[in-house]
């Protein structure tokens, strides 16, 4: 069992790590962050793995993994990582910088327009448009992730098992993560 | 009642949800409404609730709300803190973790975790995906737009900024 999918992904992304600049980082974030109506975490996905290659599909999923295992945003915390990665200090603030700075400004912008105008119902009909189609997004994120796991057992029944949990019974994520993470860990460790 | 919130009061508030929000931003939104509308009465309930769609729908990551909260408790300032507060900590923790695990890249251990790691995470986007469905669809054409959207999204090539767009004008048309 030296070959599962998830192992020779891992082998795969050891070359090279492309060449990022400060201002890379922070366009790329201020892409990620103008284009996440309804969340960020696909456009992530897709600027990060499908248009930059910045980093692997694996790649991706594990500095998403320690995002989500440590308190904090998600998408905050991937810039952090993302930025230290390819420049260190000045890379990660850079990442930020592009991720915060301009929704700041805008939300501050929109909460301004609705402490004086009060809220429209077309606003909010566009908004509900919105977001359901920003869920479809995040459904293709993580059935994109999720497909390699498919000659991965043990992980497609720990992902089944974290989505039920989660999402369909609504349990909170903590102590889910608390009582999944260490069998899934095991189960990967006895596995190789 | 806006002046009376000190900026240490939303530095504390924030500072310390930072470091418990495991999961994400929108775990600890009951704790933020808890305190900013139930204890706090920075405002009201109805108020909360516009200022989070407006934070949901809008470009950018949900932890805005922290922003929002801050901004609606001491103006500006309140802002900036409240956001500085909610990033900070979590993020100068996770700096500090991915210097440690890069350390132990090539271990057969942290190739362990990470593989352990994985599936959980990805449930864990497919439960956020299955909430925010269940959270927007209101009938079965919200459910159809979702459905649209994924299916776009994994198998075209299409800018999915146009399907937002568009799901957003049938919306306003008031045709979902």
């Amino acid at each position: 069992m030296s070959g599962t999918v998830v192992e020779r992904d891992l082998r795969e992304t050891a070359p090279t790590p492309p060449l990022v600049s400060l201002g890379m980082l922070f366009g790329a974030f201020l892409r990620i962050t103008l284009s996440g109506f309804g969340g960020t975490l696909p456009w992530a996905h897709r600027i990060l793995v499908d248009e930059r290659r910045w980093l692997s599909p694996r790649e991706f999923v594990d500095a998403l993994s320690l995002c989500q295992f440590l308190p904090g945003p998600n998408v905050v915390n991937l810039s952090i990582v993302v930025g230290q990665r390819f420049r260190g200090v000045a890379g990660a603030l850079a990442a930020f910088s592009g991720l915060v700075g301009a929704p700041f400004l805008i939300v501050l912008g929109l909460g301004v327009i609705y402490s004086r105008y009060g809220h429209a119902p077309v606003i909010d009909r566009a908004l509900a448009g919105v977001s359901a189609s920003a869920a479809g997004l995040v459904w293709a994120m993580g059935l994109k992730m999720a497909q390699h796991f498919q000659r991965v057992p043990r992980a497609v029944i720990v992902t089944l098992l974290g989505f039920f949990a989660v999402g369909v019974m609504q349990w909170p994520i903590l102590p889910v993560i608390l009582v999944l993470t260490p069998l899934s860990v095991a189960a990967a460790w006895v596995r190789r | 009642m806006k002046d009376d919130v000190s900026l240490w009061a939303i530095a504390l508030l924030f500072g310390s949800l930072s470091l418990v929000a495991v999961g994400g931003a929108n775990v600890v939104v009951p704790e933020m409404h808890r305190q900013a509308v139930d204890i706090g009465n920075w405002m009201s309930d109805t108020e909360f609730a516009n200022l989070y769609a407006i934070v949901r729908a809008a470009p950018g990551p949900n932890m805005l709300i922290a922003t929002m909260i801050g901004w609606k408790a001491a103006g500006l300032p309140g802002a900036v803190v409240a956001t500085v507060a909610m990033c900070g900590p979590s993020c100068l923790l996770t700096y500090g973790v991915t210097r440690v695990w890069q350390r132990y890249q090539h271990t057969r251990w942290r190739a362990a975790v990470e593989a352990g790691l994985a599936p959980v995470t990805v449930g864990l986007v497919l439960a956020s995906a299955y909430v925010l469905t269940r959270a927007a669809d209101a009938d079965w054409r919200a459910v159809a737009v979702t459905a649209v959207t994924a299916v776009v999204a994994l198998g075209t090539r299409l800018n999915a900024l146009w399907v937002l767009a568009t799901a957003g004008v049938l919306g306003a048309a008031g045709l979902l």
